[in-house]
């Protein structure tokens, strides 16, 4: 047993501050643990997110030591023996209180996205779909949606102007998912770029960094979809063989899911 | 205290830009480090319009390839020489330079590596950014990135005649007829790490096969996608290892020949 500071945030986003505990920590125990014991022992109104404790729920989402983490996930034993360890709200999203956040944000965006559009013909039990193509989409399955990727994207981390038009790595991910799977015959090609923001993502992997499932969202799924936009926008000689032949027909967002401009 | 049923107030004001405690700098100055080397090398030496052939094994740097000014050496001009000379400071290899260059600053890889050492869009994760605004590429300027697989098709084809010049030189020995040297070697290296390089990119893993909706109809491509992800997934590493191929077997052709040393010959 050895006695270590945190250092934490406390109260709202607007008036919380930094401040300062000495608090036991034991071999082999993780950073939510001490957070536990804290609220065990000093400070019994420290509100802290959690449910799994095994970096499954994606509830205790945090930055620690200025990295977004798993606070569950996060061991002891990474921080050198005299250091002193802090632990903060994500940034991205308003504070609620202490260490938890309104994540409202990420399932207004999740709501916007066409869902998954099978043909009219096929009925379900028609689907075969063979391994590779379970395999592409398994990866962004593994989504524990704990929003750190969408809490560390710089467009929105450091612009909150930018939310309006930007639904994060989380949610672009999920629009590359359905224009993956075999059995969807919706193109959100349009909309990922229009709608979603595509195009303000410049691919500099801060996501893909510190998902705590290793997906690698950038190289599989954000640049995929940019290259799949740039099909459907940019490409004269993809434009030229759409004019001749088959037009693809856009998917528009789904509707009423967006907050009406805010009356003057 | 705080009700447990107070509203969102607003994002946490940290005052600080990061609480970041490693040496998050450290990448970003050596990526700055590294892209500054090698601008300044290739600089120097495409508009040096001199020490790049060595007649006698058929060595040609990649940097003078193909050679289209009227003053150059017959041998080096594989599709032949343009009728006029070019004065100073043009390099000689006019119509592959750019390409290259436009290549490597629209490719996905390098865009991470300047977005972030040198715009500073973020410097580092977690990291706040200086800028007031930010518009990623959703500008008409920027929008050209997504021309970057253009840039792949050409490259492919320039990557050949860099496999053409590497082959070539080994049916120049020192008595003629087979041979290999030092030089062929490193030219080899060097073609190598071009090829993983070029075929790694993404936008080929999208045209050869990432661009379908299923792979399960469609195995060729399907194995295609599979092979070429393998080396993009280390597509910086490539990268980086054909800048420094590239520079060394530019540094070792002009050394060879401008007669400061001799190319150490292996056989014949
Ligand atoms: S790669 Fe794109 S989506 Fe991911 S963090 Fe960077 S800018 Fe955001
Ligand atoms: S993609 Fe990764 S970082 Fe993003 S919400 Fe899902 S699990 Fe979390
Ligand atoms: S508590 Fe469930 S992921 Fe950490
Ligand atoms: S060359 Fe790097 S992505 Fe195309």
């Amino acid at each position: 047993m050895t006695e270590r500071t945190f250092r934490v945030w406390r109260g709202s986003g607007e008036n919380g501050e930094l401040t300062d505990y000495t608090v036991e920590v034991n071999e082999g125990e993780v950073v939510l643990d001490v957070l536990h014991r804290l609220q065990a022992t000093q400070v019994p109104d420290l509100a802290v997110r959690w449910n799994c404790k095994a970096g499954k729920c994606g509830s205790c989402s945090v930055e620690i030591n200025g990295m977004p983490r798993l606070s569950c996930m996060t061991r002891m034993s990474v921080f050198a023996p005299d250091q002193t360890v802090t632990v903060t709200p994500m940034r991205t999203f308003p504070v609620v209180r202490d260490l938890v956040c309104d994540v409202s944000y990420n399932y207004e965006k999740a709501r916007e996205i066409p869902a998954f559009t099978p043909g009219p013909k096929t009925s379900p039990g028609d689907f075969r779909m063979q391994q590779e193509d379970v395999e592409r989409s398994q990866e962004f399955r593994k989504c524990i949606e704990c929003f750190l990727c969408n809490n560390v994207c710089h467009v929105i981390r450091d612009h909150e102007e930018n939310k309006e038009h930007f639904s994060g790595p989380r949610y672009l991910m999920r629009v590359a998912e359905l224009e993956m799977h075999p059995e969807d015959t919706a193109d959100r090609r349009q909309i990922a770029q229009d709608e979603f923001g595509m195009g303000y993502c410049n691919i500099t992997k801060c996501c893909t960094e510190v998902c705590p499932e290793g997906i690698r969202i950038t190289d599989n799924a954000l640049i995929p979809l940019k290259e799949r936009v740039a099909d459907r926008k940019y490409d004269p000689l993809v434009w030229l063989g759409n004019t001749i032949g088959r037009r693809p027909k856009d998917t528009p967002i789904v509707p009423n899911t967006r907050r009406p401009a805010e009356e003057e | 205290m705080t009700s447990t049923s107070s509203p969102p107030t607003g994002r946490a004001r940290i005052p600080r830009r990061t609480l970041r405690t490693d040496r998050w700098w450290l990448g970003p100055v050596l990526t700055t480090l590294g892209l500054a080397a090698f601008v300044f090398y290739a600089t120097a030496r495409v508009f040096q319009q001199d020490h790049y052939w060595v007649g006698e094994h058929h060595y040609l740097t990649p940097f003078y390839s193909p050679c289209l000014a009227a003053q150059c050496v017959p041998e080096a001009s594989l599709f032949g020489r343009l009728p006029v000379e070019f004065p100073p400071l043009v390099p000689y290899a006019l119509l592959s330079l750019p390409i290259l260059l436009l290549f490597r600053v629209t490719c996905y890889y390098y865009r991470k590596a300047y977005y972030r050492s040198i715009w500073q869009a973020p410097t580092a994760c977690a990291v706040q950014e200086p800028h007031r605004t930010y518009t990623g590429e959703t500008r008409p300027l920027m929008l050209g990135q997504n021309g970057h697989r253009y840039f792949f098709y050409l490259v492919g084809a320039i990557t050949l005649i860099n496999t053409w010049d590497m082959a070539v030189p080994f049916f120049h020995g020192s008595d003629g007829g087979f041979g290999v040297g030092l030089g062929n070697l490193i030219m080899f290296v060097n073609v190598l790490m071009l090829w993983g390089y070029t075929l790694g990119c993404h936008s080929c893993r999208h045209v050869m096969g990432g661009r379908l909706k299923s792979f399960g109809k469609r195995p060729v491509r399907y194995w295609l996608w599979s092979r070429i992800s393998v080396l993009n997934s280390r597509h910086m590493l490539f990268g980086w290892l054909s800048i420094a191929t590239l520079m060394t077997t530019d540094f070792y052709i002009s050394l060879v020949a401008s007669g400061t040393i001799t190319d150490l010959r292996l056989f014949n």
